[in-house]
């Protein structure tokens, strides 16, 4: 059985095809002014990726901020449940998900049969989450992509007072002007990140195996921060940021 | 009224900075003069008293190091006056970096300041005082002599602050100064944007201009959702009559009459600068310590 899982971000539009639990294509693509027009485009470069046509997908389930806008379906999965399942599916004994995407975070806690026992989620701040990332990069002249590994050759520790990302943004600032080494702020940064991230989890509890998922586990600077934070090491799965869509295709198949 | 020129660059956030001084005083026939110095996150300034009453201030932006922003502050409120740091008897610290302020004979808290300040700037019936400052938004409850009985704050979101405000300027390219006389001008209050975080209603905010929303409209959405904000906060500390907002939000009447609004509640009037009152109430604390002193 061939299904589909589309996940509608803040920022990004992901779709997985999967034929009975395998992996057929994916595709990302920005979400834009036009979610619509950005699904349909996601969806046509995943198709023809795996070399079909659009009815050859037998079931199609949305997830994400935008699932109600989905142009394919009307059946959709929350991201809670999407993110649990697609962990599951890619790490069998993961019994805590965490999910930090653009503009929300998630903790969710799984019991033995990957059922959901409990979730916490944070979608008002964005401390907590990617946007957060983005601005300081922003404030430090350079990319999210390259803030992690500039994270990692940081030697020093330095506390970072605000919490508000917009409050940060000038706190960066005044540490540029202080010379601060530009690897320590950016460390500062994803550990401020991870720390509002923790203690979400916290409020929920965690236990192993945990899975962290969304497109900010891209960032290594940010998993070194989780795995600090959490005295434990984390896993993150290939492509991270297909989780959801991956959990929507496999919940499509069942 | 002196006021700084605007740079050249197009930088909506940047409102002007200022200084004044009341020219038919004498400072020389003064017995006591006292100074007050509130160095913010945001802004920074100085108010001079002669006896109690105000004659000169400035209001600037705060630099990257409190120390220089205090001499800026304060030498620029004495600006053609002929006064100089020595002629001041005491000077008082106040604000996020009032322990930087060199040349300060005592620092004390914002909150006591404002409370203070409030007290002469709107006079002793008012009970609750909002300070809506640049990075952060207090709200306090005081007793007649301007004694602080009560508050609250919020200094860790910059929603309802007016460096959030200064985002938005920057945004849709909108002087600071013009943003709540422009969220006024819409013919219907549109529903408030719905994040509260600044960083989150910017994203709101660049769709709803997408989907060809007008600026005015677009500010009426973001005034009333801070607006909403700051009323979560004083509904906390319980609001009594009379009621006065200071700092510099005081100045932007989209958000005032949205508080009013939502409070149903008048906010009184002042001919003072709002931005003064931490400044104010540190310079009112200095002429009362060296009356002390000199005793």
């Amino acid at each position: 059985m061939i299904t589909a899982g589309i996940d509608i971000g803040a920022k990004t539009v992901k779709v997985v095809l999967a034929k009975d639990n395998e992996i057929l294509a994916k595709s990302i693509t920005p979400a834009g002014i036009d979610t619509t027009a950005a699904s349909e485009k996601t969806l046509n470069e995943a198709l023809s990726r795996a070399g079909l046509e659009r009815d050859a997908i037998e079931n199609f389930l949305a997830t994400g901020t935008g699932r109600k806008d989905c142009p394919f379906t009307d059946k959709e999965v929350t991201e809670v449940g999407a993110a649990a399942r697609g962990a599951r599916g890619v790490l069998e004994s993961c019994r805590t998900v965490i999910d930090v995407g653009a503009e929300e975070g998630r903790s969710v806690r799984l019991n033995d049969e990957g059922k959901v026992l409990d979730f916490a989620f944070n979608e008002k701040c964005a401390a907590g989450a990617g946007a957060f990332a983005e601005a300081m990069a922003r404030a430090l002249e350079t990319t999210v992509e390259e803030l992690g590994p500039l994270a990692l050759t940081s030697e020093k520790a330095v506390p970072m007072n605000a919490q508000c990302a917009v409050f940060a943004e000038s706190e960066v600032v005044t540490l540029i002007h202080a010379k601060t080494p530009r690897q320590d702020i950016a460390r500062a940064v994803l550990d401020a990140i991870a720390s509002r991230i923790i203690s979400m989890v916290r409020k929920v509890g965690f236990e192993k195996d945990v899975a962290v998922i969304g497109g900010v586990a891209l960032n290594p600077g940010f998993i070194d921060a989780m795995n600090r934070g959490l005295e434990m090491q984390v896993h993150v799965p290939e492509d991270p940021e297909y989780i959801g869509a991956l959990g929507a295709a496999l919940l499509a198949s069942e | 009224m002196s006021e700084k020129t605007v740079s050249e660059t197009k930088e909506f956030w940047r409102w002007k900075e200022y200084r004044w001084h009341d020219e038919s005083m004498d400072w020389k026939s003064a017995a006591i003069i006292s100074a007050g110095v509130d160095i913010g996150s945001v802004s920074s300034q100085a108010v001079i008293l002669l006896d109690g009453k105000l004659y000169a201030f400035s209001n600037q932006r705060t630099g990257f190091d409190s120390p220089e922003s205090a001499n800026n502050a304060i030498t620029w409120a004495m600006e053609n006056t002929g006064m100089s740091l020595d002629d001041i008897h005491y000077t008082v610290g106040t604000g996020y970096g009032r322990v930087n302020v060199p040349f300060a004979d005592k620092a004390i808290t914002e909150i006591a300041c404002h409370a203070r300040g409030g007290n002469m700037m709107y006079g002793n019936t008012v009970r609750t005082i909002l300070d809506m400052g640049g990075q952060d938004c207090k709200a306090i409850r005081c007793d007649e002599r301007g004694k602080v009985e009560a508050f609250l704050m919020n200094d860790k979101c910059a929603a309802g602050t007016g460096r959030g405000m200064e985002v938005f300027a920057d945004l849709l390219s909108i002087p600071i100064e013009e943003v709540g006389d422009i969220s006024l001008t819409v013919e219907e209050e549109p529903d408030p944007v719905s994040s509260t975080c600044v960083v989150f209603a910017k994203s709101e905010a660049s769709a709803l201009l997408r989907e060809g929303w007008p600026k005015n409209k677009v500010l009426a959405a973001y005034c009333s959702a801070m607006a909403h904000r700051v009323v979560t906060l004083l509904e906390r500390i319980d609001v009594v009559k009379d009621f006065a907002i200071t700092g510099g939000i005081a100045k932007n009447r989209g958000i005032v009459s949205r508080i009013e609004g939502e409070l149903k509640l008048k906010s009184l009037k002042t001919d003072y600068d709002s931005q003064i009152a931490g400044a104010l109430g540190a310079a009112l604390f200095g002429q009362a310590l060296e009356k002390k002193r000199r005793k």
